[in-house]
């Protein structure tokens, strides 16, 4: 509590929000450090928005405590909160030119010198020389980064982001994620950022939460997330794996056995989250190579057998569909780095696996295969998402 | 409610993409869906406007019986304002007061309506309306009823000493302000109403977000983008409210007269339509100079 860093951070512990009987938020404690850049990422409805508009004051708890620092914020009202946001609909004041939309802020706390800090702020998101527009007469990338201005400009201790780009179209998001990060580099101030976009939340945030259902799945460094993830749904939420349904035996010299369709494998035991009972062996796509027979298997890799049922070509990589002995259709993405041919629908290969790049989660009982991403769209309208 | 929603709406402009065998038909086709509007107003507006500003110049000296002569009288008019210059000042005071308290009333009812009644939107929106479906006159005899000297109304104020023990309601420019003041409320609600509707409460919050209290957020958001709504339905209630002389002639006395009964008299018991010509021009021309200085005071050229 003494280590000064700690000073500004934002603290919700044991926060649920329920709208009559559906519940948005369920028990979610969570820190986010001083000037960090956070994510929330999730599907529609798992409650990120809720969590964001909590702290904003924007929804009150049904229970728990939201803190900044050692302030209790709880039940304060949104105008008396050291915190600003970023609207997913930018809800810019379309009676005000740009120049008034920035200084809004500064003008409802009375401060002076409001003409060269907005001129300041412009300057930071290059919007310069804009200032007599109205905000229909703006583009969607132009709104977005006077919303931007007219949050940070005063400053906040915690600048909450709602879906920021999810309206732009998908270069000019890529652009403006550089100029987020970049800009939030420069203030130094938090960012708690909301999307679903696991691209999004991946290339901007030092840190990530994933949401499912009101609680958080996982959090961590988006690499740490990506390559060993905590549950089946965060393994298919961020990026893709291939889930095989598969029985744990225990440890034996540092590795988790794990029975499969009548093959068994190793997975080193610091990938394991069980090593007993029920469990999924998971591997994404692109770890996996293809080899025509068994005997072209690199030393060391575990392997299956299969057909390729479907290939498709994305520029980076070919992306096939590999269907075992059993029915379940195994995605592999193969670099299109020229080393290799590609291979032809119909052939027969056999899919390699390092043990050290395979995973162990637990899974219930009953559940099969799962080799689908979690698809999501973008956000429906509403308070619960 | 369709045409209340447009109220402030920017006009579309359709794309040209339709090959050219269309286009001589479609050049004239504006024009032709003009045309019923178009002789209508020429009709019984056009035409009675300048019989009226002809009659305004007639010699006074006339009369129906032996008819009369266009002598191009101006002195009508400084006549007539020296005749019914209290009623005149009277009226734009009326209409003005009853105005503000229709705005005090209106504006809450309008706000409630749009942004918190939920599914009892409709149900009072037409609470709104149904006093129109009857007559003025009927519902302007019924206030006569209401505040006349021993009813239900004046006995409690009187109880309550905000009477005095033979204070009365009717027959007062209180009466007069009241009676304007309910018969033109609807005609203030509806564009309002029909503006904040349309406010995007996400502004509201996002105001919020920015340290301004309600009552700023209030000031700084909510009534600029109700200004249309606003503009639009004072001068709906305000210009009839100046022109009426029903609730004058029901709810008041001859102390409380205003312009509109001057002019009523001046062409039906007076029989001296240059003088009531006169007034009726009068008053149109004021009430236009009100109108342009307001709406452009108020800055909002969506209305007119």
């Amino acid at each position: 509590m003494t280590n000064p860093s700690e000073a500004g951070d934002l603290r919700l512990s044991h926060v649920t929000k329920r709208f009559g009987p559906f519940t948005a938020v369920d028990d979610l404690s969570l820190t986010v450090p001083q000037g960090s850049f956070f994510a929330l990422l999730g599907a529609s409805g798992c409650g990120k928005t809720t969590t964001l508009r909590m702290v904003a004051g924007l929804e009150e708890p049904t229970t728990g405590e939201v803190r900044l620092g050692d302030r209790d914020i709880t039940r304060l009202r949104p105008y008396q909160r050291p915190v600003n946001t970023v609207f997913q609909s930018y809800a810019l004041f379309p009676h005000l030119d740009v120049f008034e939309n920035v200084a809004f802020g500064l003008r409802r706390r009375k401060i002076r010198e409001v003409r060269s800090q907005v001129e300041r702020m412009l300057a930071l998101v290059q919007l310069d020389g804009f200032t007599k527009r109205r905000p229909a007469e703006l583009s969607g990338g132009q709104q977005q980064r006077v919303a931007l201005a007219r949050a940070l400009i005063n400053h906040p201790q915690v600048l909450l982001l709602d879906e920021p780009l999810g309206a732009l179209d998908l270069k000019l998001r890529r652009q403006m994620q550089i100029e987020l990060k970049r800009i939030q580099t420069e203030v130094g101030i938090t960012f708690v950022h909301v999307t679903h976009d696991q691209e999004e939340a991946m290339t901007m945030a030092d840190t990530v939460a994933v949401m499912s259902a009101g609680k958080i799945e996982q959090l961590g460094r988006p690499a740490e997330i990506y390559e060993y993830p905590a549950t089946a749904f965060v393994a298919n939420f961020l990026g893709q794996s291939n889930l095989l349904a598969g029985e744990a035996a225990g440890q034996s010299g540092g590795d988790v056995l794990v029975s499969a369709y009548d093959q068994r494998f190793a997975v080193p035991a610091p990938r394991a989250r069980a090593d007993r009972g029920e469990v999924f062996l998971g591997v994404r796509p692109e770890k996996l190579g293809l080899v025509a027979g068994e005997a072209d298997v690199p030393a060391g890799h575990q392997s299956v057998r299969g057909v390729i049922t479907d290939s498709s070509y994305v520029g980076v990589s070919t992306q096939y569909l590999v269907r075992t002995g059993w029915g379940t259709e195994l995605a592999v993405f193969a670099p299109n780095s020229g080393a290799a041919a590609p291979l032809a629908v119909g052939s027969e290969v056999t899919a390699h696996w390092s043990p050290e790049h395979a995973f162990v989660l637990h899974r219930e009982p009953g559940e099969g295969d799962r080799t689908t991403p979690v698809l999501d769209t973008p956000d429906a309208v509403g308070v619960v998402s | 409610m369709s045409l209340l929603t447009g109220v402030g709406a920017r006009p579309v402009s359709a794309p040209d993409k339709r090959p050219d065998d269309s286009r001589s038909r479609r050049r004239w086709l504006p024009y032709l869906l003009l045309l019923p509007g178009g002789a209508w107003l020429i009709l019984f507006f056009i035409v009675p406007t300048l019989q009226l500003g002809a009659t305004s110049l007639y010699d006074p000296t006339g009369s129906v019986t032996t008819g009369y002569a266009m002598t191009w009288e101006f002195g009508n008019y400084p006549d007539a304002i020296a005749y019914a210059g209290p009623q005149i000042l009277r009226s734009f005071a009326y209409a003005a007061i009853a105005t503000v308290i229709g705005i005090l009333i209106g504006y809450p009812l309008a706000y409630a309506i749009a942004q918190k009644a939920g599914r009892w939107k409709n149900v009072l929106l037409v609470c709104v309306v149904a006093p129109m479906f009857t007559s003025f006159l009927v519902r302007t005899l019924a206030w006569k009823t209401i505040l006349s000297d021993n009813g239900a109304l004046v006995g409690f104020l009187r109880d309550v000493g905000i009477l005095g023990a033979d204070g009365r309601l009717l027959a007062t420019p209180i009466a007069v302000v009241l009676g304007l003041t309910y018969n033109f409320l609807p005609f203030l609600v509806l564009p309002l109403y029909a503006s904040l509707e349309r406010l995007d409460t996400r502004l509201l919050e996002a105001s919020g977000d920015l340290y301004a209290s309600p009552t700023r957020t209030f000031v700084k958001v909510t009534l600029p983008l109700s200004m249309p709504g606003l503009v639009a339905g004072t001068l709906l209630f305000f210009i009839p409210a100046v022109g009426d002389y029903i609730n004058a002639a029901l709810l008041g006395n001859t102390n409380t007269s205003m312009v509109g009964n001057v002019v009523n008299s001046a062409f039906l018991s007076r029989q001296e339509p240059p003088q009531g010509a006169a007034l009726s021009f009068l008053l149109m021309a004021i009430i236009l100079a009100i109108v342009f200085t307001y709406v452009r005071r108020a800055g909002t050229d969506e209305v007119v």
